[in-house]
């Protein structure tokens, strides 16, 4: 089958190819609604280093987004059941190395072609169904969900067990989602959330307390942390949080920085610290998601709070209208309802 | 019910000197037919992909269908008619037959050498032939169209009102039926389209935007562009 791809070519300029789908093969979807992430952004608006750019465009953006099924050869699905994509495309399996750290693995949007297509085809293991009547808006970024739960999988395999206080640093979307979390996986825990905005910081109310980073508490100890701020931000939150942790604790990186960071390895070695990275999700997180969506249904409920603007996609020149858009908000996530 | 109806009538004359019919030259060793066909697959609104052929080539659709597609119950190979209205009367007929024409039955007619139609011209074909009774997809004209007798230029036409038809054109087909019955012979030769069947009787036709990459496989030079699109993938 014949499929529209619609690939950024340069920064900011899209254009239009055609693929061949064999429609005898795997899973295929129509995409319904998809979200864009910041790391979308970076090739749209060409900050990322323009090597990467050279070696990577053209190439559709968006690894957040969920779809209709319109054939499934593998029996597993049925034509207009509501998935959610896994952009993360192994190729091998390793006993110790999770899927999305193998370096083997593919990734939509960034060595793949990502969602911005007509149809998209995949292995029925890299889809997980939605449950019934969720907000679609909002399952369209469960990738980024996804991302927390695998953070927290991860620290609850890595941290000590005294977990009463956790801090995390962030007022954006990733900072909401993982406290939030945090909160309902940990529900014995206090969880606290260091940003630079006020107004942001008064939508965290599941947090036990929130804080402007030039105001942090003298006496404020924290037993781990999170620091989902990423960019120029990132070398004074990790500062901080080395600043106010207790000895022992874990300090899970989840903030993309273009540059390199200077950290007080000082201070890291005098407390014994841990400092570990997270980057994306495999297909277990998804489904941990999935069940978190179930569990609580009030994730989903607090998680709309996210979503900023929808943008109709009808036709071509919507699509970079949307990215536009996208560029402005202040806060939350852009989300496409993708109909061309 | 809404049923596809995928006119592969031609027998490719404009082709030049092959005798094939252009629906089933090949583009990344696939028929064209079968590319357009598995556009309409994935929709599950349509009951069924009614395939209208020339009496000669029906045994070699269904083969190539079979081949390269699979087969699927929900696709359909049937005889079309002399003209490209008669092709598509043979549809709604074949429909009345099988499954009862009522009302809001509607058809969505397609050029078989138009693989290039997408998900969201064929969404909006139908939404609007169920909520407005007919629809062409077309896009702006580009070039000024001149009107002339042959030999010199008798109008021309303001470009922001004119349009290139394209294919999907949907209606509902008991309407479409009944208008096309009560045109009389003359009316009936001066056709070009189907659209025109409704227009010519004063109805309205919608329409749905279409896109600029949604060609034509006309002359040899629609399927080198055709190829050269696909082929882009493999370099």
């Amino acid at each position: 089958m014949i499929n529209t791809v619609y690939r950024l070519c340069a920064p900011r300029r899209f254009e239009i190819a055609f693929s061949d789908i064999d429609v005898t093969e795997g899973v295929i979807v129509r995409p319904t609604h998809l979200s864009i992430c910041n790391a979308d952004q970076r090739y749209y608006q060409g900050t990322r280093d323009i090597k990467v750019l050279k070696e990577k465009l053209p190439m559709a953006l968006i690894h957040e987004g969920i779809g209709q099924v319109v054939f499934d050869n593998s029996g597993q699905f049925t034509p207009g059941d509501r998935v959610v994509m896994v952009p993360n495309i192994p190729t091998e399996t390793d006993e110790y190395i999770a899927e999305n750290y193998l370096r083997s693995s593919k990734f939509c949007g960034s060595s793949a072609d990502g969602f911005m297509q007509e149809y998209y085809q995949l292995a029925p293991e890299r889809l997980v169904m939605l449950p019934e009547g969720i907000d679609l808006d909002v399952a369209a970024f469960t990738e980024l969900v996804s991302v927390s739960t695998h953070a927290i999988t991860r620290f609850k395999a890595i941290a000590h067990n005294r977990r009463e206080t956790i801090g995390v640093w962030g007022d954006g979307n990733l900072a909401f989602i993982t406290s939030l979390l945090l909160k309902k996986s940990l529900p014995h825990s206090k969880i606290y959330v260091f940003g630079i905005n006020r107004e942001k910081l008064s939508d965290f109310s599941f947090a036990d307390g929130t804080y402007l980073t030039t105001e942090i508490p003298a006496d404020m100890q924290l037993d781990h942390a999170f620091e989902c701020v990423g960019g120029n931000g990132s070398p004074i939150a990790i500062e901080q949080i080395i600043g106010v942790i207790r000895p022992e604790g874990t300090i899970s990186i989840l903030g993309v920085s273009e540059y390199p960071v200077a950290v007080n390895t000082r201070m890291i070695l005098e407390k014994g610290l841990r400092l570990f990275g997270t980057s994306r999700s495999g297909q277990a997180d998804f489904r941990r998601t999935i069940e978190l969506y179930r569990e609580y249904p009030e994730i989903p409920i607090y998680l709309s709070r996210l979503v900023g603007n929808t943008v109709e996609i009808n036709q071509f020149a919507d699509i970079k209208e949307a990215f536009e858009t996208d560029i402005k908000k202040a806060f939350g996530k852009t989300i496409l309802h993708w109909n061309i | 019910m809404i049923f596809a109806v995928i006119l592969a009538g031609g027998t490719g004359s404009r082709m030049g000197s092959t005798d094939m019919p252009k629906q089933f030259l090949e583009i990344k060793g696939k028929p064209i037919l079968n590319h357009t066909i598995e556009k309409f697959l994935p929709n599950p609104r349509f009951e069924k992909i009614i395939v209208l052929s020339p009496k000669a080539w029906i045994g070699h659709t269904k083969e190539i269908i079979r081949k390269f597609t699979g087969t699927s119950d929900r696709i359909a190979v049937i005889e079309g008619g002399f003209t490209r209205n008669e092709t598509i009367m043979n549809s709604i007929a074949y429909i009345d037959r099988e499954y009862g024409l009522d009302d809001e039955t509607v058809i969505v007619t397609h050029d078989s050498v138009r693989p290039f139609v997408t998900h969201r011209i064929i969404d909006e074909n139908i939404k609007t032939a169920l909520s407005c009774g007919a629809c062409d997809t077309v896009i702006p004209a580009t070039d000024t169209i001149v009107e002339g007798d042959g030999k010199v230029i008798t109008a021309i036409p303001d470009r922001r009102r004119m349009y290139q038809g394209q294919t999907p054109q949907s209606f509902k087909a008991k309407l479409l039926r009944d208008t096309y019955n009560s045109l009389s012979a003359e009316e009936k030769n001066i056709l070009t389209d189907a659209a025109k069947i409704l227009v010519m009787k004063g109805m309205d036709v919608r329409l749905v935007q279409g896109e600029t990459f949604n060609i034509k496989i006309t002359y040899p030079y629609d399927l080198k562009i055709a190829r050269s699109l696909l082929d882009e993938e493999t370099e």
